[in-house]
């Protein structure tokens, strides 16, 4: 049924025919171009549980496949697919997208563009995730950095640093990635044509390739510059949380919710796909950073008081699972990193559609103006909390599926690395929960009398998000089948290189 | 057996509550009296399951043993179950368990009858019980995890319940956070296990662990597991959250902060047994730490002036005692214990929240005064459960005292054993001064307290009845011991002498009779106690000052480098970043002048780039 219907093509375009109805309509019907937005959101989303479950895990490997020649002197072809390690990432792409619109019912100001930007935004990242082909991969990322740009400086707000400057860190940061990617990119292009005399730009089969081993170190370290960079990866993470406390809500939840996946899923299905020799001499050195963001950005956490820095830095810091799960290198650890992006995903946008929701009525983040906020607003505290606990790793909530599961697997190989990103729990327990406390409990401020509770299109985000928290958390086993079927295949891909390393270079690296 | 069809419904022990809270959360929170009702029927059902569990379990001589399971979580090389093991252990747990919060359920009727958040206030405790109730019927130390989580959430729910007040957000916080300290070292111990031997099932483990020789290893993993029930049980020096945890409702310190949430630290251990007696250091630590809690609570219960807190040390003490007696190795007896403290402790904790709900939330053992006759049930079930707790005969608490002191004694601890008597005579004191001063004392009380309505009386009497013949199984009367309901290899199990059974009475009677003496009889001016050793009070009073070592350590090191990160990360990390744009802004800046438009520069530089070339092409040339 669905096999026959370029279904991939259908969801990675729907919020595109979306903005391009909306640059139809006039800017004064603002009812119209939200229902459009919401609508074309919602046909991705429904779209992308359907390919989920329609999915057959039996098989593995790539599915709906849908291929179009492009350019064939490059070997460019316009290819998607997806398996178990994107079907997630396009499911967490189209929650927070259709969140997203939601989140933004409320801006006021040149509602026609933001929507428009909006959409665009969606179809790029998820166009990352959908295809097989490194040069198509390429173009999306590209075409997500001009709307992030604009969106951030024109509806973004300024507090520490002004929004000019968050929105300008934002789009250089992307755009110093691309360029180590572009780079990466070029050089396997060439290499691989070089050792197979058939141009060709699709990822699997440049992974059947057998680069050198000096190249393959040279090309996966750009290529860990650049995706490390996009995945807020300590030292290079500044961007991270000046950039969320200047973006508008729906960007924050996009960008921290799944954009920032790009690097994660970038180094997985391109780094460690194509080039396993090269990850494998380089993962330790992530696997040291990513105790770098681990420990060092949940400790600045604790020194925040503005809500959006508190969940830009922890975000930083839980991304630092996600990479030591990367750099281990094994089959739990990676199922740990892919289902902890998800879980990241879908805690990070709830955690910014609350603190968005908040600072729109309330005009502050600081979480010092605040207190005994579940007097006013029940509701909102339960959202609050329910990302909060998910935030610290709370059994029943989906993201202890991937800190449990990175844990196991990261500390088959880093013993002591393992023991300090252990530490991680502690410390995010504790700025999580002085912050709810301090936001929500405690004496009712008279002052907040006035805020209104969520209540009909805010509720959406709290909803979706929410079930999704929960479900996975209460029921992981489908999930991570799920997950397990395409990372099985990138470890065999380690695993067989695994043996060829050792014959290589006999131990000495 | 014709019963044990009953053991492959087990899991709706567990399952009923939580399905009771998932109602209650969705569709019911806007009628709290049939959210309560829900709740109790729940728990109600759970019990009668429980009870018909545990007499399928004890249906043959040896006990049944019987493990289900389904996947929950499950790859190459991880798998966690949701399963249940139903065991003698277990079955007793879940009886304790059930019975409790059964109790508590009802009686919270009328404690929190004018509550406005009744309905989530039932959906906590139907959260809670399931909770409890999966990590009791657990087979595996993932599952265990996962509900040990889930126990402290509904925990720090429940002690923030009333939300609005500074003390309780604060107490609740710092609850969640001391027992994470403890549950960095319980997973990094599970983690050990899953590398070590690939499983975290308790069956596959033991099979693994009997061919595993490496006692250093060992050693740091049973320790590790150990630093959970730190945390959970409130051992020192993760006991701090404990004591705070009295700002709950006062049922709630009854049913999760005294009989079961804290209890299962003791459950871990006896769980993990076979891993903690194959490390003989390990056992020595772990009945040290008891020993030392035990010892360390009782002393600040003498001095306290406020019967939810003296009720709480106590709950230390004898959490202390009932890890000391893992440590020594007498595990039945620290199980019968964990039972008997529940039914009396949590008969304490109800009793005294009957006080407390007749005094208009006064707290203060000096403001009462001679409630023995305006509140005879409340008095009588308090009672009762003070000379339990104290281990006066024939009373539960007697039995399984006993039992832990001649398991000291019987495996050569003789320095224990006198820190257990030692204790005793503590705890008798602190237990009657309460008493005296409460229900005998000559203060008067504000207002006119009278007695709880029945919802919370009747509770009180059960709690009262089980409380005296609870320690059936460890007395003489029984042809079984203790040890032997709960599957205990018979060299584990000793029974207590008449030396010690004497000794402990004794020291009980006295320490009695001091109070006695100083509270009732005023023979002895406790003020001039004080006066005698001022600085010795003062460290007592302020309980040795470790809540504000704690505070120092977090504000002073944790906070000022949090702080100092900060700093670095604006000014060092992200000056670094800037400065590459600015850098890259003034190159642009400077290099633009060279773009003159000229076109006789322009050829200038070509031939100078001409030159340079050619320069070094000789120049390699001739190198290479």
């Amino acid at each position: 049924m669905l096999s026959n219907l370029p279904v991939l093509s259908l969801t990675l375009f729907m919020p595109i025919i979306g903005a391009l109805i909306i640059i139809f309509l006039p800017k004064e019907e603002i009812r119209p171009i939200k229902y459009i937005a919401a609508t074309s959101t919602f046909i991705s989303l429904a779209l992308s549980i359907l390919i989920y479950i329609a999915y057959d895990r039996s098989l593995g490997g790539m599915q709906f496949i849908e291929h179009i020649p492009w350019i064939a002197d490059l070997g460019v072809s316009y290819a998607l697919g997806v398996d178990g390690i994107s079907i997630p990432l396009m499911l967490l792409t189209n929650l927070i997208g259709f969140s997203a619109v939601y989140a933004s019912w409320k801006v006021a100001e040149r509602i026609k563009e933001f929507f428009i930007l909006l959409l665009i935004l969606i179809s790029g990242v998820m166009g990352t995730f959908l295809t097989t082909d490194l040069f198509i991969f390429f173009l999306f990322y590209e075409v997500v950095v001009i709307p992030i740009y604009l969106l951030v400086i024109m509806w973004g707000s300024s507090k520490r640093v002004s929004k000019e400057y968050a929105g300008m860190k934002l789009t250089i940061y992307l755009l110093i990635g691309s360029a180590f990617l572009l780079t990466g990119i070029i050089a396997l292009f060439i290499k691989a044509y070089s050792i197979s005399g058939v141009p060709s730009m699709d990822i699997a089969a440049l992974a059947g390739l057998e680069f050198p081993v000096g190249f393959q170190i040279f090309t996966f370290a750009f290529m860990a510059l650049g995706f490390g960079t996009l995945l807020s990866m300590f030292p290079f993470h500044a961007w991270s949380p000046d950039g969320y406390a200047g973006a508008p809500t729906a960007v924050s939840m996009i960008h921290a919710g799944v954009l920032k996946k790009i690097g994660g899923y970038g180094l997985i299905r391109i780094g460690i796909y194509i080039l396993p020799l090269g990850a494998q001499y380089i993962a330790p050195l992530i696997a040291v950073l990513a105790i770098g963001n681990i420990v060092y950005a949940a400790m600045i956490c604790l020194s925040q008081k503005d809500l959006k820095y508190i969940v830009g830095y922890s975000s930083v810091s839980h991304m630092g699972y996600v990479l030591i799960g990367i750099a281990a290198l094994n089959l739990v650890s990676l199922n740990g990193a892919v289902i902890m992006m998800f879980a990241h995903g879908v805690m990070a946008a709830l955690f910014f559609a609350m603190i968005g929701n908040l600072y729109e009525k309330s005009h502050t983040r600081n979480v010092d103006d605040f207190g005994g906020l579940a007097h006013q607003m029940p509701r909102l505290a339960s959202g609050f909390m329910l990302a909060g606990l998910a935030s610290l790793g709370l059994p029943g909530l989906v993201n202890f599926i991937g800190e449990f599961t990175i844990f196991i697997g990261a500390f088959k190989e880093y013993r002591i690395l393992t023991i300090i990103a252990v530490l991680g729990i502690v410390l995010t327990a504790v700025y999580i929960l002085r912050t709810l406390g301090d936001v929500l409990f405690g004496p009712r401020r008279e002052e907040w009398d006035e805020l209104q509770d969520l209540q009909g299109p805010e509720l959406v985000p709290l909803i979706v998000l929410g079930s999704v928290i929960i479900l996975g958390g209460v029921y992981p086993l489908d999930i991570m089948s799920l997950i397990n079927s395409g990372v099985e295949q990138i470890v065999m891909q380690v695993g067989l290189t695994n043996i060829q390393a050792t014959i290589l270079t006999g131990g000495s690296f | 057996m014709g019963s044990k069809w009953i053991l492959e419904y087990a899991w709706l022990i567990a399952f009923l509550p939580f399905l009771a809270f998932a109602i209650i959360g969705l569709y019911l929170h806007r009628w709290p009296k049939i959210s309560a009702y829900l709740s109790i029927a729940s728990i109600g059902i759970s019990s009668l399951l429980a009870l018909g569990t545990a007499f399928a379990v004890f249906s043959t001589k040896e006990g049944v043993v019987y493990e289900a399971a389904m996947r929950w979580l499950d790859m190459p090389g991880l798998r966690v179950d949701m399963g249940m093991l139903l065991d003698p252990l277990a079955a007793v747990m879940l009886m304790v368990v059930t019975v409790v919060a059964l109790l508590v359920q009802i009686y919270s009727l009328g404690y929190m009858h004018d509550e406005p958040g009744l309905a989530s206030y039932y959906a906590y405790q139907s959260l809670f019980a399931g909770s409890m109730l999966g990590l009791v019927l657990a087979n595996n130390f993932g599952q265990l995890y996962v509900f040990w989580e889930l126990v402290g959430v509904c925990s720090y729910f429940l002690i923030g319940f009333w939300f609005g007040r500074n003390s309780a957000k604060e107490a609740a916080k710092k609850a969640f956070i001391t027992n994470r300290v403890g549950d960095f070292a319980f997973l990094l111990g599970i983690l050990f296990l899953q590398l070590l031997f690939g499983s975290l099932n308790y069956g596959s483990l033991a099979t693994a662990l009997e061919g595993y020789n490496h006692p250093a290893t060992l050693l740091i993993v049973a320790l590790l597991l150990f630093g959970g029930s730190i945390g959970k049980s409130a051992q020192f020096p993760l006991h701090v959250w404990l004591p705070d945890a009295m700002e709950g409702p006062t049922p709630v310190s009854a049913l999760i902060h005294a009989a079961t949430m804290v209890a299962a630290g003791v459950y871990l251990i006896a769980r993990a047994f076979f891993i903690f007696s194959s490390s003989s250091e390990a056992m020595l630590i772990i009945a040290v730490v008891g020993g030392f809690t035990a010892l360390f609570a009782a002393s600040i219960a003498l001095v306290l002036n406020d019967i939810k807190r003296i009720l709480a040390y106590s709950t230390l003490s004898q959490l202390g005692y009932m890890i000391m007696a893992m440590g020594t190795g007498a595990m039945s007896a620290s199980m019968f214990h964990l039972m008997t403290h529940a039914f009396f402790k949590s008969l304490l904790f109800l009793a005294a929240g009957s006080v407390i709900h007749a005094l208009a939330n006064e707290q203060d053992i000096f403001k009462m005064g001679n409630l023995y006759h305006k509140m005879p049930v409340t008095a009588g079930a308090f009672i009762v459960g003070a000379l339990s707790l104290s281990g006066i005969p024939p009373l539960s608490g007697f039995w399984s005292k006993d039992e832990i002191l001649a398991g000291a004694l019987g495996s050569g601890h003789i320095i224990l054993y006198l820190l257990g008597l030692m204790v005793a005579l503590m705890t008798a004191f602190y237990m009657f001064r309460l008493v005296f001063v409460v229900f005998f004392g000559s203060n008067q009380a504000e207002g006119n307290p009278h007695e709880s309505p029945w919802i919370m009386t009747a509770p009180l009497a059960i709690l009262a009845g089980v409380s005296v013949v609870a320690g059936l199984p460890g007395s003489p009367l029984m042809k079984y011991a203790f040890g032997h309901y709960i599957n205990t290899p018979a060299a584990l199990h000793v029974q207590p002498g008449l030396l010690t059974m004497i000794l402990s009475t004794l020291f009980a009677l006295a320490g009695i009779g001091l109070a006695w003496a100083m509270y009732q009889q005023k023979l002895l001016e406790p003020r001039l106690l004080v006066g005698k050793v001022p600085k010795l009070y003062k460290l007592l009073i302020n309980r040795y000052y470790i809540d504000e070592f704690y505070a120092w350590l977090v504000a002073r090191v944790v906070d000022k480098s949090a702080a100092w990160l900060f700093w670095a990360d604006i000014n060092i990390v992200n000056r670094l970043v800037n400065n590459i744009a600015f850098f890259t802004g003034r190159s642009g800046e400077t290099l633009r002048y060279t773009e003159d438009g000229q076109v006789q520069s322009y050829a200038l530089y070509m031939l100078g780039g001409i030159v340079v070339i050619l320069a070094a092409a000789l120049y390699l040339s001739d190198v290479i």
